[in-house]
C-alpha cells in the first residue's frame, strides 16, 4: 500500500470519530459501560491519568492481554497508548492489532528527543499539542489526528482551553498573515512550511482534531467544541465521577448538542459528584504531563 | 431542493463539503423538526452504535423510519448499518433496505483498504471505494438492486429511494455517488 492511500484511510477513520467521545477504560467491563453510552472509541490502558499521577513511578504501556480482553469485549474501535519515542511499544501495539495508537505525554517518555518515525506505521497514531507548531511537527512525523494536551487527570479544564485556543491563535495567524511572513512565521512555531501552507488554505489543521486532558462535565465538553474541536476525549473524567455510566452518556450527549443550552441544561441535571480532581495551577513542573513532548 | 445531513456522530461535514461543489446546501439534522420538508437525508459514516444510542435518546429513531419510508435516504457504511433490515448479532435499526449486514465483517484498521470500483450505471471511469473497518452486506433482498460489488459482495446498492454504500465516496474528489443521491432526490426515488 502506497503512503497516499495509507495516510487517507488513516486520516479517514480519524474522521468517522468527530462529533464523538473516546473514553479511557481500564477493564472490559468499563469498555462495555462505555460503548453503551455511545462512545464512539475506547483507550484501553492499565491505570485512568488520576492514578498515574496519584501513583507516580514509570507508567508504560499496557499488558497486550489486557488490552486484547478490551478489542473482544466491544465493537467500536480500540485505541491504546505508547510512551513517547517508544517505537517498540508501538510495534507490539500494531501486532496486538489495536486500531489506533496514542503516542502519549501520559505515559513516561522513553526518548526526549525524538518521537516516533509514524510513517513508517500502518496503524495510525494520534499525538497530544499544546499549539500550532507542536501539531504540525507530529503531523510532519505521520500522526492521522492531533489532540490539545491539556493537563490529563486533573478535572481542570483550564489548560484543555489553553492549548485549544493557542492552536487556534495559531491558524488564525497563519491565515491572515502576509505571504512574505510565511517562511519567518514556520521558524518562529518549528514547523515545516509545507503544512503552515496547508493550513492556511484550509483554514484549519489538515488532520481532526480533539480536546483532552481535564474534560470532567458536559459543559466542559461543549466548552470544547464550541472552541473549534472536532470531538473529545475523557480519561479520569468519566470512571472517577460517582456514576460513570450517566456521565459517559451525558458527555456523549453534550458533545452533539454543544450548540444547544437547554438540552446541555436538561443533560447535566442530577449527574452525581464529578471526580474530585486537582487544580493544574498547582503542579509544580515535574508533575505536568503536558510539558513532555519536543 | 432541501438536502439533511444526520449529524449527530461522525463525518457528517464532509458530505456537507461534497454536496456544497454540487451547488447544494445541506442542512444539518440532530432532532425529529430537522426532517420536516426535507426532500433526502444522509446517514454519514461514523460509529453506528453511537449514532443509534443518540438517535434513540434524542426520540429520532422513529422519526428517520418513518421519514425513510416515504422519502429518499442513502446510508453511509455506519449509516448503511442503520438502514440495514437485519444486522448479526444486534436489533435492526431503521430496518428501511431489505439486507442483512455483517458490522467490521472486513476486520480491524489493519484490514481496511481502498479499491477501485466498477461503476456500473453512474457510468466513467473506475470509482474509488475508500473501506474504512466496513461493514459487509451478506444478503440482498429480491428487490434490491446491486449498483457496485467488491470481492463478490454487494458495495452499493439501491431498493427504490434508499441508497447505501460500504464505503466512503465523501473522503475522495469523486462526486458520483453524491450527484446520483441528488438525482433520486429530485425523482422522489422513480429512478429510469
Amino acid at each position: 500500500m502506497n503512503q497516499e492511500t495509507q495516510e487517507l484511510l488513516n486520516t479517514g477513520l480519524a474522521r468517522m470519530f468527530k462529533g464523538g467521545v473516546i473514553m479511557d477504560v481500564v477493564d472490559p467491563q468499563q469498555a462495555r459501560i462505555a460503548e453503551e453510552a455511545g462512545a464512539c472509541a475506547v483507550m484501553a490502558l492499565e491505570r485512568v491519568p488520576a492514578d498515574i499521577r496519584a501513583d507516580g513511578g514509570v507508567a508504560r504501556m499496557s499488558d497486550p492481554g489486557m488490552i486484547r480482553g478490551i478489542m473482544e469485549a466491544v465493537s467500536i474501535p480500540v485505541m491504546a497508548k505508547c510512551r513517547i519515542g517508544h517505537f517498540m511499544e508501538a510495534r507490539i501495539l500494531e501486532a496486538v492489532g489495536v486500531d489506533f495508537i496514542d503516542e502519549s505525554e501520559v505515559l513516561t517518555p522513553a526518548d526526549e528527543a525524538f518521537h516516533i518515525d509514524k510513517k513508517d506505521f500502518r496503524t495510525p497514531f494520534v499525538c497530544g499539542c499544546r499549539d500550532l507548531g507542536e501539531a504540525l511537527r507530529r503531523i510532519a512525523e505521520g500522526a492521522a489526528m492531533i489532540r490539545t494536551k491539556g493537563e490529563a487527570g486533573t478535572g481542570d479544564v483550564v489548560e484543555a482551553v489553553r492549548h485549544a485556543r493557542a492552536v487556534r491563535e495559531g491558524i488564525r495567524r497563519a491565515r491572515h498573515m502576509p505571504e512574505e511572513e510565511l517562511v519567518a512565521f514556520a521558524r518562529e512555531i518549528g514547523a515545516p512550511l509545507e503544512l503552515v501552507r496547508q493550513v492556511r488554505e484550509l483554514g484549519r489543521l489538515p488532520v481532526v482534531n480533539f480536546a483532552a486532558g481535564g474534560i470532567a462535565t458536559p459543559a466542559d465538553a461543549a466548552l470544547m467544541m464550541q472552541l473549534g474541536m472536532d470531538g473529545v476525549f475523557v480519561g479520569s473524567g468519566i470512571f472517577k465521577s460517582a456514576d460513570p455510566a450517566r456521565r459517559a452518556r451525558a458527555i456523549v450527549e453534550a458533545v452533539t448538542h454543544h450548540d444547544d443550552p437547554q438540552t446541555l441544561a436538561r443533560i447535566s441535571e442530577n449527574l452525581g459528584g464529578a471526580m474530585s480532581g486537582v487544580a493544574a495551577r498547582s503542579l509544580d513542573g515535574e508533575r505536568r504531563f503536558a510539558g513532555r513532548g519536543w | 431542493m432541501r438536502i439533511g445531513i444526520l449529524a449527530l456522530q461522525g463525518a457528517f461535514a464532509e458530505h456537507r463539503e461534497m454536496l456544497a461543489t454540487l451547488g447544494v446546501r445541506a442542512e444539518l439534522v440532530r432532532t425529529p423538526g430537522g426532517l420536516d420538508g426535507l426532500d433526502g437525508l444522509i446517514l454519514p459514516g461514523g460509529e453506528s452504535t453511537s449514532m443509534r444510542r443518540l438517535a434513540a435518546w434524542g426520540g429520532l429513531d422513529k422519526a428517520l423510519r418513518d421519514f425513510g419510508a416515504g422519502r429518499p435516504v442513502w446510508g453511509v457504511c455506519a449509516g448503511l448499518i442503520l438502514m440495514a433490515r437485519y444486522v448479526e448479532g444486534e436489533e435492526p435499526f431503521a430496518g428501511l433496505m431489505d439486507m442483512a449486514v455483517a458490522r467490521n465483517a472486513y476486520g480491524r484498521q489493519g484490514e481496511s483498504f481502498v479499491a477501485d470500483l466498477l461503476p456500473g450505471r453512474l457510468g466513467g471511469g473506475p470509482l474509488p471505494g475508500v473501506f474504512i473497518r466496513a461493514p459487509r452486506v451478506v444478503e440482498a433482498g429480491p428487490g434490491v438492486e446491486v449498483l457496485a460489488r467488491h470481492g463478490g459482495w454487494p458495495v452499493a446498492l439501491v431498493q427504490g429511494h434508499l441508497l447505501a454504500t460500504a464505503f466512503h465516496p465523501e473522503l475522495t474528489p469523486d462526486p458520483r455517488m453524491h450527484a446520483f443521491f441528488l438525482k433520486l432526490c429530485a425523482a422522489r426515488g422513480a429512478l429510469p
